[in-house]
């Protein structure tokens, strides 16, 4: 697929050989694990494993969810990217380490973190309680939630990449040129900012179609309110490996296709 | 430079790290070959309710039998099922329900016939206190409370939904969790107000959670059979482990864990 976008000048430098044999030991260990999923698949019974209430149910939210939680890393997680990249604020780094936290912790660390901030005892959570009579855990809120915080990390790394690979010196210009930080913004970085954005929801959303740990430990578990795919695959394993793997493959295409569109998308159309 | 130094320290970490391993492997191994009789490592994969108690009795069959290391891996029974019909090499199986051992016994991985040597009933766990009053098992239909039970996939579940249908009380659950640990950890963070888990999870959850009896969880009583494996390395320890836990000694130490008697 990307095959055909490598520059020549690139492909005429031949590569050490040596280069070679790990890079076929590091293929081989993502892509093989996925074919012994295909193997170990029931494809007579495919249709009806995957056409179950429980499987429409749970693919429906992972998409619904997965949407939604994307839709607000752009539109909070963007602006968070443009701040980290050109703003002028003491201690930026310690706050990027932190916007990163979510890349290194365990997801159900997270999960445990989110409960005790937002769950009914929480700081927040025991507030909105009190006040509102709102509790969050065990709703599709707190799926969304979860999803939005393990994937927050992966668009605010694109979009600031970008604006750093590209440099202020655009921005720097339309100032002299009498353009105020509005109309720069708009006209400039915004533009800068779009291939970076693109490649991160993607990378956003496969994120949110695989969480799992920050799920399971903040939102629970219930069919068409917070059991999402990955949900269904841990519990059905239990007593149906066969719809496990089903569901496994499902997750395996959808992400498969979710990548490679949006990939080439970003990649092709935007720089 | 300051990359380099990191990349060359975490090699030999890594290197230093595997060297461990196969240092830690090969007294064992070669033990193991020279056996006369008593010695070597006997791999136990128990349910991980039964946690605390094979702890303790490990100790006590260490002690009985200097020379032997008791190798115990807890994890959900179904997953260990998994393992030993994948040939995961152990000499013991103590599942937390008849259908999990089944699918070992059908695969004609036990040596013999399993024996039931606990059982396990439900109860109703709350926040300590039991601040909204929850008295019976009808109680948890009422629609302001929050109720978290397993999911039915799994066995904590599967007696939920039995005492159910017993009843007739249908519950709305607000989470089917995966395990009874989760279903356990929903009421002590408070988030829900009741669940439905082991007497045993209860009493290891000590002060954190109250436990609210209800005597129709007599009606979906969960076994918990044992049995020696049919590719066990160390056949006869395998089966002195066995003798220990359905023996004086280990029905105490259920006893206490707050198991019901084996059958």
């Amino acid at each position: 697929m990307t095959r055909v976008r490598t520059p020549t000048r690139a492909s005429a430098v031949a590569l050490p050989r040596l280069l070679w044999i790990p890079a076929a030991f590091a293929f081989a260990l993502v892509a093989l694990p996925v074919v012994g999923l295909l193997l170990r698949a029931d494809w007579p019974r495919m249709p009806e494993l995957l056409t179950s209430e429980a499987a429409l149910d749970a693919l429906r939210l992972s998409v619904v969810t997965g949407a939604i939680s994307t839709l607000l890393c752009v539109v909070l997680g963007g602006p968070l990217a443009v701040v980290l990249a050109r703003g002028q604020l003491p201690g930026l780094r310690v706050l990027r380490s932190v916007v990163l936290l979510p890349l290194v912790l365990p997801p159900v660390v997270g999960g445990l973190a989110l409960l005790f901030l937002l769950g009914r005892t929480g700081l927040l959570g025991k507030r909105l309680d009190m006040w509102f009579g709102i509790t969050i855990p065990f709703t599709t809120t707190a799926v969304v939630l979860a999803q939005t915080f393990v994937a927050l990390p992966f668009l605010v790394v694109s979009v600031e990449g970008a604006l750093r690979t590209a440099g202020g010196r655009y921005e720097a210009v339309a100032a002299t040129l009498g353009a105020s930080p509005g109309y720069a913004f708009r006209q400039v970085t915004v533009p800068l900012l779009l291939p970076g954005l693109a490649s991160g929801s993607v990378l956003a959303f496969a994120r949110c179609l695989g969480e799992f740990g920050a799920t399971t430990a903040f939102a629970g578990s219930l069919q068409g309110t917070t059991r999402t795919l990955p949900l269904l695959v841990y519990l059905e394993r239990e007593t149906d490996v066969d719809g496990a793997v089903a569901l496994s493959l499902l997750l395996v295409a959808v992400a498969v296709v979710v990548i490679a569109v949006g990939r080439s998308r970003a990649t092709s159309g935007l720089t | 430079m300051r990359a380099r130094v990191l990349a060359v320290a975490g090699l030999t970490l890594l290197l230093a790290g595997c060297g461990g391993g196969s240092q830690a492997a090969g007294p064992a191994a070669s033990a193991a070959a020279s056996a006369p009789t008593e010695s070597g490592t006997l791999t136990v994969l128990a349910a991980a309710s039964l946690t605390e108690t094979f702890t303790a009795l490990e100790k006590q069959f260490e002690a009985a039998h200097p020379g032997v290391d008791v190798r115990l891996n807890y994890a959900g029974s179904s997953d260990l099922a998994q393992q030993i019909v994948n040939g995961a090499p152990a000499d013991v199986f103590a599942a937390a329900s008849d259908a999990t051992m089944k699918t070992v016994t059908d695969a004609g991985m036990a040596a013999g016939p399993p024996t039931v040597f606990a059982t396990n009933v439900l109860q109703i766990a709350t926040a300590p206190g039991n601040p909204k009053g929850i008295a019976s098992f009808a109680d948890l239909a009422k629609p302001d409370l929050k109720v978290v039970v397993c999911a039915p996939q799994v066995p904590c579940g599967a007696a939920a939904e039995k005492i159910e249908k017993a009843t007739g009380v249908t519950l709305s659950p607000v989470s089917e969790e995966a395990d009874v640990k989760s279903t356990l950890g929903k009421v002590t963070s408070g988030d829900a107000d009741a669940g439905l888990v082991y007497v045993t999870d209860v009493a290891s959850a000590r002060s954190s959670v109250q436990g609210v009896d209800f005597p129709e969880a007599n009606q979906a009583t969960t076994n918990y059979p044992i049995a020696v494996l049919t590719d066990a390395p160390q056949a006869q320890l395998a089966q002195q482990f066995v003798d220990l836990v359905t023996g004086d000694e280990g029905q105490q130490a259920l006893k206490t864990a707050g198991f019901g008697p084996g059958k």
